[in-house]
Order: C-alpha cells, then sequence, then structure tokens
C-alpha cells in the first residue's frame, strides 16, 4: 500500500507532466505539421492530371465511357498544446490559426485521397465532388473534448473515352 | 466503393448513361461504436495532433456498410443504378456515430 511519503517524493514528477505533454505536444505536433504540408504540396502536384470538378457535367469534350462514387477521407485531432492556445483564444475571440491550419491540411489529403481513389479505379477526372465535415464525439469521461473532425471528399469518377 | 454491377454517382445523371426508370430513395445507414483499443490510441494521438488513422478506417468501413445497404434496397427495387447519393454522419451518443447514405434508385440503359 502506498504510503503518503511515498506518494509525496513523485509530486514534481506530477506537476512536470502537464508541461511536459504539451511541449512534447508542440515541437511533435509541429514536426508533423510541416511534414504533411510538404507531402501534400508534392502530391497535389502529382495529381493534377486527375482534374476535380465541383459541376455535374464533365469537362468540354469529354465523351465519358464509365462512371462511379469514388471519396476520400480523414480523421484529424488537434495537439494538446493548440488546445490550449485555442482555449486561451477563445476568450478574446477572433482567428483561431491553429484549427484553420488543422481543417485546411484534412481537406486537402481528403480531396488527394479521393483523387487516388479514383485514379486507382481507372477514372480520369472527377465530378460533382462534394466536402463534409462531422465532429465526432469522444467517449472520454470528461465528456466534453472531441475526439476529431472527418472531412468527407466525395464525387463521381468518370472514364473518358482514349 | 464497389457495389457490383451497381453504378453509383453523386450528380443528377451519371455521365454518359441515360436514365430509363425511376425507382424511388433507397437508403442505407450504420451505428457504429469506436472500440476501446482504437480509443485509447486515439488519446495518445491527442498529444500530438494529426490523423487518427483508426478512425477514419473505422468510418470508412462504417460508410462502406451504409453503402452496401443502400445498394441492396436498390436492387431489390430492380434498379442497376443509384444517382444523386448523399452521405451524412452524425455523433448520435457519446463514442458512437451513425452513418448514413442515400440516393435515388434508377434504372439507366
Amino acid at each position: 500500500m502506498d504510503g503518503p511519503e511515498t506518494f509525496g517524493s513523485f509530486n514534481w514528477l506530477r506537476l512536470l507532466l502537464p508541461f511536459g505533454l504539451l511541449a512534447m505536444g508542440f515541437f511533435i505536433g509541429k514536426a508533423i505539421e510541416n511534414a504533411h504540408l510538404r507531402s501534400l504540396h508534392r502530391r497535389e502536384i502529382h495529381w493534377r492530371r486527375i482534374p476535380v470538378s465541383t459541376l455535374d457535367a464533365p469537362p468540354e469534350g469529354w465523351r465519358v465511357t464509365r462512371a462511379g462514387l469514388v471519396d476520400g477521407s480523414v480523421v484529424v485531432s488537434i495537439d494538446h498544446w493548440k488546445r490550449l492556445l485555442a482555449g486561451l483564444r477563445a476568450i478574446f475571440g477572433g482567428r483561431i490559426r491553429a484549427y484553420e491550419s488543422l481543417l485546411e491540411r484534412a481537406r486537402r489529403e481528403a480531396l488527394l485521397r479521393m483523387q487516388e481513389n479514383a485514379h486507382q479505379r481507372g477514372f480520369h477526372g472527377v465530378v460533382g465532388t462534394r466536402l463534409e465535415t462531422a465532429r465526432l464525439a469522444t467517449a472520454s469521461r470528461d465528456g466534453n473534448g472531441t475526439a476529431g473532425v472527418e472531412i468527407l471528399a466525395f464525387g463521381t469518377g468518370v472514364e473518358r473515352a482514349r | 466503393m464497389r457495389g457490383d454491377a451497381m453504378v453509383i454517382s453523386n450528380t443528377e445523371e451519371i455521365p454518359g448513361r441515360r436514365i430509363r426508370e425511376l425507382h424511388g430513395l433507397v437508403s442505407g445507414s450504420t451505428v457504429r461504436a469506436k472500440h476501446i483499443g482504437r480509443d485509447i490510441m486515439a488519446g495518445l494521438k491527442n498529444l500530438v495532433g494529426g490523423e487518427l488513422k483508426g478512425y477514419t478506417e473505422l468510418l470508412q468501413e462504417a460508410r462502406q456498410e451504409a453503402l452496401e445497404r443502400m445498394l441492396e434496397q436498390a436492387r431489390s427495387t430492380g434498379a442497376n443504378a443509384v444517382v444523386n447519393v448523399r452521405f451524412q454522419t452524425s455523433s448520435v451518443a457519446q463514442g458512437a456515430a451513425e452513418l448514413f447514405a442515400y440516393g435515388t434508385a434508377v434504372t439507366v440503359e
């Protein structure tokens, strides 16, 4: 059984742990974000050959031979450091850049995955593209956290006659 | 996202095909809960932020199932395609989400 003195000797750890986790979240989160931005940039250039449109009609001059539903999705969450900053920001109001960046990266990722999905299935373009955002509630005890946000991109892939 | 031989599109018409017959609204849904292992992993991932791959996969599977159920219903009406498909995700309870897919069953030539 733990005596009070055994517990007391770990007080410094319990005090530092939240700050340690925040710092870890900040640095690792930043590194992951930068790596993701580089990957997005590279893949966006690569997938330019699969044009994406929000119109229902295929591009002018395309004779479509086959069509089918394509999609791409991603669930993202924010690190604790950014959540803390966002919480502070909510006191004064204004832009929360941390969330803007997260959602923007998630949308780009979902669109890229949709393009990859379209390519895998032999389509040459995507029409009628829609983007949807859904907030997923967490199962945690505090009950007010967000487990993550799902971004779904979907559309109709079209195959062009050669 | 492919049902055997059934054509699905989220546009009003299927590019390159002509709609012959209308069979009405069809839908499919599923409610999924995250399992505890995935939830714990997601909790750890929350430290650094970024993608929660377990959830992405979970929702993809769920959406696939909702689509399958929608297609089943479409097949039973004698349709060979579903057009104007829409998706909806709602958090119905703590730790559970409903995935809902609906569209219009049609016969295309």
